[in-house]
């Protein structure tokens, strides 16, 4: 649970910096703060605003953060035990309903730490409930800064996403053939990022799991 | 300009991909290596997502100050920093780096 903490701390810096710099770009404070509630998955919230700031249309920034989010299927697959508990129909309903919502990559990937069951659904929650509340706070308070901050890029808050996203992917690096489709895809995903539009490297970047050895 | 349609279509996308995962797992048995290989694909996907966000910035490169604060990140990540010290020096290091005029 102490991680879970650390892991807010990290995501809430990360939610400040895009507040911050989507507002810094001159849109207005409700687009940040509505993906951030409606959308919740810093990857698409960040690579649509990035779009639309780009100069891209709404339409380019709506698929970009579509392709990016389709890892969310797997992840759903991988958590379904811990997402759809509940007891009686209606609450197991709500639990339902509230649990998909809450499928990020932190939640997932703390989830995934644990075999056994209970303690994969006490993990997915703590860590998908907190981070809701401290992502959609932080965001707010990045857009209440982004107007006297200019420049995020001078305080190297661009570097602490993909910072995240590898402390949260190394533990996962376990078995020989994950590291080198990780490390395959990865190579896969920069090579085609000047050739294809904003998120279709990633799903290449799956091709990386028929190399390594598998099965 | 990103209008609140695009965030909606957006959201109600994003929370498809997040249901269908729970609602096909109800419905049809998951074979053991099936779900290895999702869960493989997640971490794929995870490091594709670092490795392009640190490197590049639109299709281009992204300047070496970034991947060099995702480095030092990375490094302190393997050994088991705690998570905000992997990401303030992530952000110091690119910041400081930046201030000395590296890209």
């Amino acid at each position: 649970m102490r991680d879970v903490g650390l892991v807010c701390l990290a995501d809430g810096i990360v939610g400040v910096s895009f507040g911050a710099a989507a507002v810094a770009g001159g849109l207005p404070w409700w687009v940040p703060v509505a993906l951030s509630v409606l959308v919740f998955a810093g990857g698409s919230q960040i690579a649509a605003v990035g779009v639309v700031l780009a100069g891209g249309s709404p339409l380019a920034a709506v698929a970009a953060g579509a392709v990016l989010n389709t890892r969310l299927f797997p992840y759903g697959l991988a958590v379904a035990d811990v997402v759809t508990s509940g007891y009686g129909p209606v609450r197991r309903w709500l639990v339902r309903v509230i649990g998909t919502h809450i499928i990020t990559d932190e939640s997932v990937a703390f989830a995934l730490r644990h075999d056994n069951r209970s303690r994969r659904r006490a993990a997915f929650w703590t860590c998908g409930v907190a981070l809701f509340v401290i992502w959609n706070v932080t965001v707010l308070l990045g857009v209440g800064l982004g107007s006297a901050l200019h420049d995020t890029n001078a305080f190297g808050l661009d570097s602490t996403f993909p910072a995240v996203m590898l402390a949260l992917a190394l533990p996962t690096l376990t078995s020989r053939s994950v590291k080198v489709a990780a490390g395959a895809g990865a190579v896969l995903a920069v090579a085609l990022t000047p050739l294809l539009p904003a998120g279709l490297p990633l799903l290449a970047a799956l091709g990386g799991l028929t190399v390594g050895g598998r099965r | 300009m990103m209008p609140m349609t695009a965030i909606v279509a957006l959201g109600v996308l994003t929370y498809a991909f997040r249901f269908t995962g729970p609602l096909l797992r109800g419905r049809v048995t998951v074979p053991a290596a099936a779900e290895r290989l999702f869960a493989d694909a997640a971490t794929v996907l995870l490091i594709a997502l670092a490795a392009t966000a640190a490197l590049t910035a639109g299709h281009g490169f992204a300047g070496w100050a970034r991947p060099a604060g995702v480095l030092v990140a990375g490094v302190l990540a393997a050994r088991r920093a705690p998570f905000p010290v992997v990401v303030l020096a992530a952000a110091g290091v690119t910041a400081l780096l930046r201030l000395a005029g590296v890209p």
